[in-house]
């Protein structure tokens, strides 16, 4: 997976002030190749500047971050050429039909006639968009043009792709048919995906995840090992006779359950594991088994106090760190 | 569905070669978008040719004691030409706010190429545009006794080309920071405007003394109005008592400058105007 021993994104001490906002305040972290990589955070958790200065649009207050072993400051343009990008905001130029905008994109990167022709007819075929080639972009759905989007960004078969809230606005549908393009692409192409989203159920996707608050990862890890760092799996039984049910599970697994109107709640540290084993000896009275697993966001809970839902600003424009971070003060 | 493994592109190495076939597609981009916006191109014009009437008969019958032979129109079509051109020159800048506003820029300031290659397209995209739409004037000689010759074609077509090279460059200069299109069009207008009535693209300005003068000299606009009228002054027979009247050129302490000066100075401009705006857009975001 990693021959060479260079990580596909190196982050240490990246930091970006703006005015008297800090921004992002001295991260560190390592991708490595072929990784699907997630940031997730409340919007302004500093997200989108992390993703800005990765992509050297931006320029580190201080720290170092390196793609492929080159330097985001001092090598820019080696850096922009092995990186995609797909912005949070469209960026889709919605005066040209769909062909041309990846056609413009072809002629940045330098591709020959062909090639480029080759590989736009492959990555519209990809998203779907190939039969909407010639309709200017004006008249594609939201959906449509992320897709648009997300196939430029891999038009000239970047190293690293990055997706600014990729999802952001679109409807369920569209978010799950992303997402499966996305888990495609990686089986297809040789390539390391760097993500930003504030939707937990997304970050489940990734392989690890670094959460983000103010400006500081506060997290990082696989989902399913962040989960089980805060807590154990919920598990509530419907029965008829709780006391009988109470009863075995004292006695059977030393849980002390609690009982409201017939159901009777508890916690087991790997729920998938121990249902099973309640049905093992049968014949309790058990007529459902429900089981909760601890979320990312109780995994936000617990490092924060907050939840993520509710460190989201209300009717805020999204990935605008300066305004939030100058809200919270 | 399934995916096609489609074969690895690795971009090439970069070069000068590179970087002129990406001006060429912005300059390519920017003609697609202006076929999209080519009614606001034919306000333009429309307002050229009524200014045109407005000052040039309007005007001009207002003025006393005009030589016999003299049309006011004939030497305000110059300077009608000159405002269109630096008109459509400025506002050909407004795209690159307008990209800044969806985020097309940042597009190309990801992709490997250099900063100077987007602003160079952008900024002859601008240039080609401006002077086409002085071109469509041009075709509008004959109604104001100034005669199709070539040799003036030409030379108007080339000092065109500089002056709406140099006022894109300006253009893409004050974009560069600006982040929405409002301000843009506002600050378009309060900069351009003044210094185009002061120009003596409307009315001759060698004329004027005290303050008014004074304020022409310093002019920048005055330098690429000038040339225009010289070249027209050239082709028209107008009697000299007549073409002194409305043809002075722009004196410094009663030396006339000469048009190749002139024409130099716009040209450094506009090169000194670029590099401001390659080192403005360099640092955005």
């Amino acid at each position: 997976m990693n021959p060479n021993g260079t990580a596909a994104i190196s982050v240490r001490g990246l930091t970006k002030h703006y005015d008297d906002v800090e921004a992002v305040r001295g991260i560190d972290f390592d991708v490595a190749p072929g990784e699907v990589f997630g940031f997730l955070g409340p919007n302004g958790a500093g997200k989108s500047t992390t993703i800005s200065m990765l992509c050297t649009l931006t320029a580190p207050t201080a720290g170092t971050a390196r793609i492929h072993g080159c330097d985001v400051v001092t090598q820019g343009s080696a850096v922009r050429r092995n990186i995609g990008v797909v912005f949070q905001d469209s960026t889709i130029d919605r005066y040209l039909t769909g062909e041309q905008n990846l056609r413009f994109q072809a002629s940045l990167y330098g591709m020959s006639k062909q090639e480029g022709a080759r590989r736009i007819k492959d990555l519209l075929d990809l998203v779907g968009l190939w039969e909407r080639r010639s309709s200017l972009t004006d008249t594609y759905s939201g959906g449509m043009k992320r897709r648009l989007e997300i196939a430029r960004g891999l038009l000239h078969s970047p190293r690293v792709l990055f997706l600014d809230e990729p999802t952001v606005g679109l409807d369920p549908q569209t978010r799950k048919a992303i997402w499966n393009y996305l888990r495609e692409l990686r089986e297809a192409e040789d390539i390391t995906v760097f993500m930003t989203t504030h939707y937990m159920e997304e970050a489940e996707h990734c392989d690890r995840i670094a959460i983000m608050d103010h400006g500081v990862v506060i997290a990082l890890d696989t989902p399913a090992a962040l989960k089980a760092g805060v807590g154990e799996d919920r598990i509530r039984i419907h029965t008829g006779d709780s006391e009988t049910v109470v009863a075995a599970l004292r006695k059977r697994f030393g849980i002390e359950a609690e009982v409201h109107d017939d159901v009777v709640t508890f916690s087991v540290p790997d729920g998938e594991v121990f249902i099973p084993q309640l049905f093992a000896d049968g014949g309790l009275p058990i007529d459902s088994v429900h089981m909760a697993r601890p979320s990312l966001d109780d995994v936000f809970i617990k490092r924060t106090g907050f939840s993520l839902r509710d460190a989201e600003p209300p009717g805020r424009p999204a990935g605008d760190a300066r305004l939030r971070a100058m809200g919270r003060r | 569905m399934t995916v096609t493994t489609t074969p690895v592109v690795r971009t090439p190495p970069q070069g000068l070669l590179h970087e002129l076939g990406v001006v060429a597609t912005v300059i390519q981009r920017e003609m697609i978008r202006f076929v999209y916006d080519v009614g606001r191109a034919v306000a333009t014009l429309f307002q050229s040719v009524i200014w045109l009437l407005v000052i040039g008969a309007g005007v001009g019958s207002l003025l006393p004691g005009l030589p016999e032979g003299a049309d006011l129109k004939t030497a305000v079509f110059p300077g009608i030409i000159a405002m269109t051109v630096i008109l459509s020159a400025m506002f050909s800048a407004s795209s690159i706010v307008w990209d800044r506003e969806w985020g097309f820029v940042r597009i190309m300031l990801v992709a490997p190429v250099s900063r100077t290659s987007i602003v160079v397209g952008k900024v002859l995209a601008g240039s080609l545009l401006a002077t086409g739409q002085g071109a469509v004037l041009i075709a509008l000689s004959g109604l104001v006794g100034v005669p199709y010759d070539p040799a003036m074609i030409a030379q108007m077509l080339g000092v065109m080309l500089l002056t709406a090279f140099s006022v894109a460059s300006f253009g893409v200069a004050v974009a560069a920071r600006i982040k929405t299109l409002d301000s843009f069009l506002g600050i378009a207008q309060l900069v351009i405007m003044p210094m185009v009535f002061l120009s003596g693209a409307l009315f001759p300005v060698g004329q004027l003394t005290g303050w008014f003068a004074a304020v022409t000299v310093f002019n920048p606009i005055a330098y690429a109005v000038d040339p225009m009228r010289q070249i027209v002054f050239g082709y028209v027979d107008a009697p000299a008592e007549v073409a002194e009247r409305l043809n002075p050129g722009v004196s410094w302490n009663g030396w006339e400058v000469p048009v190749a000066l002139e024409l130099l100075m716009v040209g450094v401009a506009g090169v000194a105007f670029l590099l401001i705006a390659v080192a403005r857009i360099r640092k955005v975001e």
